[in-house]
């Protein structure tokens, strides 16, 4: 569980030092004034140190920090698949099901891990250790079918590769 | 400048130009939803699209920079296909409910649908449904029949200059909306309604209440501040069914205020005043024009020769006509009173005479580079003037802002300074300093008792040397610098920084006060400029003289003292009221009352901010007996049996004031130089009339009524260190004592709010219990709590 972050109050009070530091970071690699820029990598940063998730209250925190409107924060974080607007497990399962894989057998990967969590797409398991999501092309079509499991791409997939996999999860 | 050809036309187009906007001035049609002359290009819609010689494919003509010796064609095969398609696309997912939506009939997708369409579709999949969103009392939404042209997020992000609603989700999943939902906050949102090319945004007061083809236009004018915004009123039977933008360049481009836009919704509330009522031995009876009249000339007759022709007064509000006010000045003037006054909400009027009305058009405004804004909450006073000084602010325009609390501006500002009423004349007088030390000893010698030893602060030279150096500055006087008790003495230092930057003063007058003021419904001077001695707005109740006519204002609101015009009306022999609305207070003190038409219902003249004088007439006829003002006020001329008051049109009055002006020399007045400040002691109301209190039109309208912007009426604003100087807290009930009136409000703490001074909505039921705007006041917590 990580610290509660701050939400409320004055620009150089928000969430906490670390995280200022990092978003500071990417809000200087733009032009003055244009911090709206940071917005993608600012999400990642605070989605990282909540759970796996954003709030609604972390992303109008994140549009006071870069001075932008908070509708234009959940603009971004509504597009991109990578944001969790709800709270998810310890670990995100993405499971690609575009073309290159759905013709390489993701379907049976999907079906597979569906069976063995006990869970659909977009659900958590009860323990609160997974989360499935279903998901498009990756760029890895290449090693199709395939999944992101949290940061790591796991290529070339059959139900025994994911069995090894979930096994090593801690 | 290039040479085009578009359909075979050949064009000679700026070079900066794309083909939409050269296809438009030729007047060839192309079809586009996204695209809107007044907002940016995004060329996501793809109706627009049109074939352009040696293009490898159709091109958005809104997209499309123009160059030498291009071909274009709107209508050829290509282009055709290319647009079926795109509407194709459009329609998937488009609702076929046009028979039960507001926007049929005015549609841009149901007319292209129909040029540009097919008749049968071959989408036989499942639509995809959006839940609709609750955006406040003025817009409804119906999310499903969005084609998101983005028309209403750029209109936020550009022109409102707040950014509410935005696309959220992706590809079939992408909505517009606010997100987390809430009551829109602009103060322009009502043109999203006008913005919207299909019926995803249309306007709630309005919803199932008529069709397009069933109403007529009605060109117009707003009424309500200074821009005079020019209006459509959509008429049907009689009725103002709705209210929506007419284009001028020049004054409001595409865009009304929201109130400009609502207001007729008032025009139909039951407190209208409808027939012409007299009261005989203290009962109210309801009686014909020609007895009510007789009635009321009677009546200043009597008191004219019992008490004295200075024993009458009448006061005008700032919405009446040109022609209003100089009838009005003309008839009381003629019965030997000059105690005529429009400035209702002024106390300080030692400068009157000196007043210098400059001119000054909206696009200088917009091209202005620094702007000072002296006691003005532009976006509630003149929303369109506001919008104006966004554009300045976005094009690099360095705004300043000096007012008792700091309010979102909804635009980069450079600098918000909040003062008090001494630390406002420390702050003039230093930027006034600042300047003075460059110019010649004999104007600074004049001035020399304003200024303190003090050398000015850097904020204070800052503001000095932006408004010197810039290319085009203007200095903005607002209503709360106006209303002020002191209002002379900041309007005179605004003016002497203004001599000597170079930079435009504008008095920011109230509604239509720039008319008045031309035709004369003035004390001291009348429409030949005529120096003459009646007692102003202030005088004439502080005196409680005899007689009172009141000319469509509601004291209690609309004046500065409610309590001191409410003794003095209340004290009166002879009251006369020629008003739109009727209430109880006004029957109590009333003797007549004459039913008066609103602006849509009268012709006339409105001069704004920029000195255009814009005419307008009736749309509708004035309901029951009502009558508009200027017939009114000719016939009380004839049946006082005074000459020249045989107008047979309102163009008349306007021709005999307009020669009475032309006949004037324009001499330049001398700036009024006000004897030494006194500072006041104690804590002192900031009384901001709010958006939608301003005139009783607009107060009867219930949907701006509702609005967010309303919802603080009963609330006292302090700052943190008030608050613990009298032990408040927030949410606490306050009891606010001023001389021997006291109500209770509601705190909050706001440190956005200037030292010891305390906001108060004006034109309230809670503070028209209460004396003078911006007095003292004496504060104390209340020990229960109000529900107890």
């Amino acid at each position: 569980m990580t610290t509660a972050l701050q939400l409320t109050g004055h620009r150089d009070q928000l969430f906490n030092q670390v995280i200022r530091q990092q978003l500071d970071s990417w809000i200087s690699k733009y032009p003055p004034g244009q911090s709206q820029s940071a917005v993608i990598p600012a999400l990642h940063i605070l989605q990282d140190s909540h759970d796996g998730w954003l709030s609604e209250g972390l992303m109008r925190a994140l549009a006071d920090y870069l001075e932008i409107p908070a509708i234009s924060v959940f603009e971004v974080a509504t597009f991109y698949t990578m944001f969790e607007l709800k709270p998810v497990g310890k670990h995100k399962i993405s499971v690609c099901t575009n073309i290159s894989c759905l013709l390489c057998g993701s379907e049976e990967i999907a079906n597979h891990l569906q069976k063995r969590l006990g869970i659909g797409f977009g659900q958590t398991t009860a323990d609160g250790k997974f989360t499935l999501k279903e998901v498009e092309c990756l760029g890895a079509c290449v090693g199709a079918p395939m999944l992101l499991l949290d940061r790591q791409y796991h290529e070339h997939l059959t139900p025994d590769k994911v069995d090894a996999l979930l096994g090593e999860v801690k | 400048m290039v040479n085009i050809e578009i359909d075979g036309i050949p064009l000679r187009v700026d070079s900066a130009k794309m083909i939409i906007q050269a296809a438009d001035e030729a007047g060839i049609d192309i079809p586009r939803f996204c695209y809107h002359k007044n907002l940016s290009i995004v060329a996501n819609c793809r109706m627009c699209l049109v074939e352009v010689d040696k293009a490898r494919k159709a091109l958005p003509a809104c997209a499309t920079p123009v160059a030498n010796g291009m071909k274009v064609f709107t209508q050829s095969e290509i282009a055709l296909q290319a647009q079926r398609g795109v509407m194709e696309f459009l329609l998937i997912n488009h609702p076929l409910d046009c028979p039960i939506c507001d926007q049929g009939g005015e549609c841009e997708l149901q007319d292209l649908s129909l040029g540009y369409g097919s008749g049968i579709s071959r989408f036989s999949e499942k639509k995809r449904v959006v839940k609709d969103k609750d955006i406040g009392p003025l817009v409804q939404t119906d999310m499903t029949r969005c084609i998101h042209c983005t028309r209403c997020v750029r209109f936020g992000q550009e022109i409102a200059g707040i950014k509410e609603l935005g696309a959220t989700g992706r590809g079939e999943h992408m909505e517009i909306g606010t997100y987390v939902e809430h009551s829109l906050a602009s103060e322009l949102s009502g043109n999203i309604i006008d913005l919207c090319p299909v019926g995803a945004l249309t306007s709630k007061p309005f919803r199932y209440k008529a069709r397009a083809w069933e109403m007529t236009s009605h060109p117009s004018i707003a009424m309500h501040d200074a821009v005079g915004s020019n209006l459509d009123l959509h008429t049907r039977q009689n009725e103002v069914m709705r209210v929506v933008a007419r284009d001028n360049d020049s004054v409001n481009q595409s865009w009304i205020s929201d109130r400009d836009r609502f207001s007729y919704l008032g025009l139909k509330h039951p407190d209208r005043l409808l027939n012409p009522m007299i009261k005989q031995n203290g009962e109210w009876q309801v009686t014909d024009w020609q007895t009510a009249m007789e009635f009321a000339v009677d009546g200043l007759k009597h008191v004219k020769t019992k008490n004295g022709a200075d024993q009458i007064a009448g006061l005008i509000s700032p919405t009446a006509t040109l022609e209003e006010g100089y009838l009005f000045q003309k008839w009381l003037r003629a019965f030997g009173s000059q105690n005529v006054d429009h400035r209702l909400r002024q106390q300080d009027f030692s400068d009157a005479g000196h007043d210098q009305f400059s001119a000054m058009s909206l696009a200088d405004i917009e091209s202005s580079d620094a702007i000072v804004l002296l006691g003005c909450n532009i976006r509630s006073e003149a929303p369109l003037l506001a919008h104006r000084v966004r554009q300045s602010a976005y094009a690099g325009g360095l705004i300043s802002d000096i007012n008792f609390f700091k309010t979102d501006l909804l635009m980069p500002v450079d600098r918000q300074v909040v003062v008090n009423s001494a630390q406002l004349f420390v702050l003039l007088s230093g930027v006034a300093k600042t300047l003075l030390q460059r110019v010649d000893e004999t104007t600074a010698k004049a001035w020399r008792h304003m200024m303190r030893e003090k050398a000015p602060s850097a904020t204070e030279q800052n503001i000095a040397m932006q408004l010197a150096n810039a290319h085009q500055a203007v200095i903005i006087v607002g209503a709360l610098a106006n209303q002020h008790p002191q209002a002379s003495a900041i309007r005179s230092l605004a003016a002497l920084i203004s001599e000597l930057t170079g930079a435009h003063l504008l008095i920011l007058p109230d509604a239509n006060s720039q008319a008045l003021h031309l035709a004369g419904a003035l004390p001291h001077c009348d429409a030949s400029q005529e120096l003459k001695d009646g007692l102003n707005a202030n005088a004439i109740w502080e005196e409680q003289l005899r007689a009172y006519v009141l000319f469509n204002i509601e004291p209690e609101f609309d004046c500065a003292d409610p309590a001191a015009a409410l003794l003095a009306l209340q004290r009166a022999g002879f009251v006369m009221a020629i008003n739109s609305f009727q209430c109880d207070s006004l029957r109590d003190y009333a003797d007549v009352l004459l039913p008066l038409a609103a602006f849509t219902e009268t012709s006339g003249t409105f001069v704004g901010l920029d000195h255009q004088w814009q005419s307008f007439t009736g749309a509708v006829a004035p309901p029951g007996e009502s009558r508009p003002g200027w017939k009114i006020l000719r016939v009380l001329g004839n049946i006082s049996k005074f000459n020249g008051f045989d107008y047979v049109s309102s163009e008349g009055v306007r021709q005999e004031l307009q020669d009475q002006l032309n006949r004037l020399s324009s001499a330049r007045k001398s700036i009024y130089i006000p004897a030494e400040i006194t500072n006041v002691n104690g804590v002192q109301l900031i009384s901001e009339v709010p958006v939608y209190r301003t005139d009783s039109l607009v107060r009867h309208s219930k949907a701006l009524q509702l609005t967010p912007e309303n919802q603080f009426l009963d609330t006292m604003r302090i700052s943190p260190a008030l608050a613990e100087k009298y032990g408040l807290h927030q949410g606490d009930a306050v009891q606010i004592q001023q001389d021997e009136f006291a109500v209770s409000a509601t705190v909050l703490i706001d440190e956005q709010v200037a030292e010891n001074m305390a906001h108060l909505a004006a034109a309230s039921p809670l503070s028209a219990r209460l004396g003078n705007a911006f007095g003292n006041v004496e504060l104390s917590a209340m020990m229960e709590s109000i529900d107890a």
